[in-house]
């Protein structure tokens, strides 16, 4: 494995995202903020608990996959893209480097950014409500395993974007709608029958439940089958990686 | 073969046709020997770029094989790639980056470890050292290109390509550029290079390739290719103008020049006989008096020329 090249494209990365650390950092905090400002203090006046747990506390696991979603495609798609734009991805393409290393780099570092924001809106959380969690391993493990298999979606977007606006495509009208759609800062139990049965087709009710299950310990669905759509997303995401470096999919003529 | 003869880059049958159809290679063959600076010529679109491309392994082949130091590029990949640099001919820069850090980056991308020092050198030799903390958008395009080449040069590598490097390159930075060429190859890299200033190809050059359509037409020596090819003219300026050649030196295939003033005879150096005796000769005799004698011989930009239209 040619680990220094896996290390300057993750190094390289995080030093992008540390030189914008305002857009990365500061913007995702202070719109999560607002959530809770919003949700938490004037709509969860008047929701007092779901299922025994402060509405509050209960949409911060919610609010933490919303953040980490989002994030995970934009840093990824727009670490791929860049090259692609400027024309230095010729010297990812002549480098002694396998798909395998170029992946680990750009999406490692793309899930290492999403992975941190996700704590620091945990610990913004903890400003404006009691949160507990009860299962700490797999709250960690829900937390990686999405910023990985969404840093690999952006990865994927960033490879099939061919302009800036196709780069925004898929966050703003597919994620955001899905996240928000797919109980951030409700129950899907609350739902309808009907209307909680489309719901389950939305992937991003497993992760968000599988999650809010790590804190709480109640989910709207049981977490093995949170954990199984995550690894079939992730095999899916991985599968289609996988043909566009074989494929040289918009990489190579 | 001796060993300095030895291939560096062996390319055999390679050829490329892209999904439009184009086909922009056709069976290359061609063989670089270790530490020679090879120019390879062609016009625009005859399929240089799409070469060195696919030698790096930004462009896939079609068919045919290439070999770096006996490292097939495709299935030997890591060791044919860490051997080589390229600058390509676009000024493809990461902008927001420092001149320190995208080097610095490149180096590690080819699989070393950080070395300070060594992109310290290859900054200095470039020129570059004063600018290394400078965003690369706020560098000129000449100091751009420079970038380019260090990048290229910060895995030291033993195979180096310049794709039309001095493109935009103003005439004093072009000639440190060249010095810098001259000292790489003096360090043991075999250069590879396209330029479309042929007379900087004449003066660097240990060989030059011809690329035309897709087809290699020629590798040859430089020196012998000038001998070969080069021809020579003779260039009198005469005494009176003439209308018209007489008839009588129609044999000596003559061309008048500069309003009748000045007779041109072109001739073959290699020929056992170069004929100017006799030519003048016969212009005594048709009572032709002339002033003055020149005599040029072509240079590489006329042999280039000569070939790419014949085909």
């Amino acid at each position: 494995m040619n680990l220094p090249a896996t290390k300057a494209i993750y190094k390289f990365e995080m030093a992008r995202w540390g030189r914008t650390l305002l857009q990365s950092i500061v913007s995702p905090v202070i719109a999560t903020s607002l959530y809770f400002v919003v949700f938490g203090a004037a709509i969860g006046s008047r929701i007092t608990e779901i299922e025994g747990v402060s509405y509050g506390a209960f949409i911060v696991p919610g609010l933490i996959m919303l953040t980490l979603l989002t994030q995970s495609v934009a840093n990824a798609s727009f670490g791929i893209y860049f090259p692609r734009f400027t024309g230095t991805i010729y010297e990812l393409l002549s480098a002694p480097i396998s798909y395998f290393e170029i992946v680990v780099g750009y999406v490692g570092a793309a899930a290492t950014k999403s992975v941190i924001l996700g704590l620091i809106i945990l610990a913004t959380a903890f400003m404006f409500v009691p949160v507990e969690i009860a299962h700490p391993f797999w709250m960690v493990a829900f937390l990686v395993l999405t910023a990985v298999t969404f840093s690999l979606l952006g990865f994927i977007i960033g490879i099939w974007a061919d302009g800036f606006e196709k780069l925004q495509l898929v966050p703003l009208l597919v994620i955001t709608p899905l996240t928000f759609l797919g109980g951030t800062f409700y129950s899907i139990n609350v739902l309808p029958p009907f209307w909680r049965g489309v719901t389950l087709f939305n992937p991003v009710v497993y992760l968000i439940s599988g999650f809010r299950w790590s804190f709480f310990n109640i989910a709207d669905v049981s977490p093995a089958t949170s954990l199984a759509m995550i690894g079939l997303f992730l095999a899916i995401c991985l599968t289609v990686v996988a043909w566009i470096f074989k494929t040289g999919y918009r990489l190579k003529s | 073969m001796s060993p300095k003869q030895q291939p560096i880059l062996s390319i055999k049958g390679l050829s490329k046709t892209y999904a439009s159809g184009f086909q922009a290679l056709k069976r290359i063959n061609l063989d670089i020997r270790k530490d020679e600076i090879f120019a390879l010529l062609g016009p625009n679109g005859a399929g240089k770029t799409t070469l060195i491309n696919i030698i790096c392994g930004i462009v896939k082949p079609s068919a045919g094989s290439v070999t770096v130091d006996g490292h097939d590029i495709v299935t030997d990949f890591r060791a044919a790639r860490a051997m080589i640099g390229l600058v390509p001919q676009e000024l493809t820069a990461d902008m927001f980056e420092t001149v320190w850090t995208t080097v610095s980056f490149s180096r590690g991308l080819w699989g070393k470890w950080e070395n300070p020092d060594h992109i310290e050198k290859v900054l200095k030799d470039l020129s570059l050292w004063d600018r290394k903390d400078s965003k690369l958008m706020t560098l000129s395009g000449g100091m751009k290109r420079r970038v380019l080449i260090a990048k290229a040069l910060a895995h030291e590598p033993t195979v180096l390509f310049l794709d039309e490097p001095t493109a935009g390159v103003d005439v004093e930075l072009r000639k440190d550029m060249w010095e810098n060429v001259r000292s790489l190859r003096a360090s043991g890299v075999t250069i590879i290079l396209t330029t479309h200033y042929i007379h900087e190809a004449e003066d660097m050059a240990d060989r030059i390739g011809i690329i035309n359509k897709g087809e290699l037409v020629l590798v040859e020596n430089k020196a012998e290719l000038m001998h070969k090819l080069g021809k020579k003219q003779l260039t009198l300026q005469l005494h009176d103008s003439l209308d018209a050649i007489p008839v009588g030196l129609a044999a000596h295939h003559l061309t008048l020049a500069n309003g009748g003033s000045e007779l041109v005879y072109t001739y073959d150096t290699q020929g056992p006989r170069t004929g100017i005796t006799n030519l003048l000769t016969d212009l005594a005799g048709a009572g032709i008096r002339f002033k003055d004698l020149d005599t040029t011989q072509s240079s590489l930009e006329d042999i280039f020329v000569d070939l790419v239209r014949q085909r």
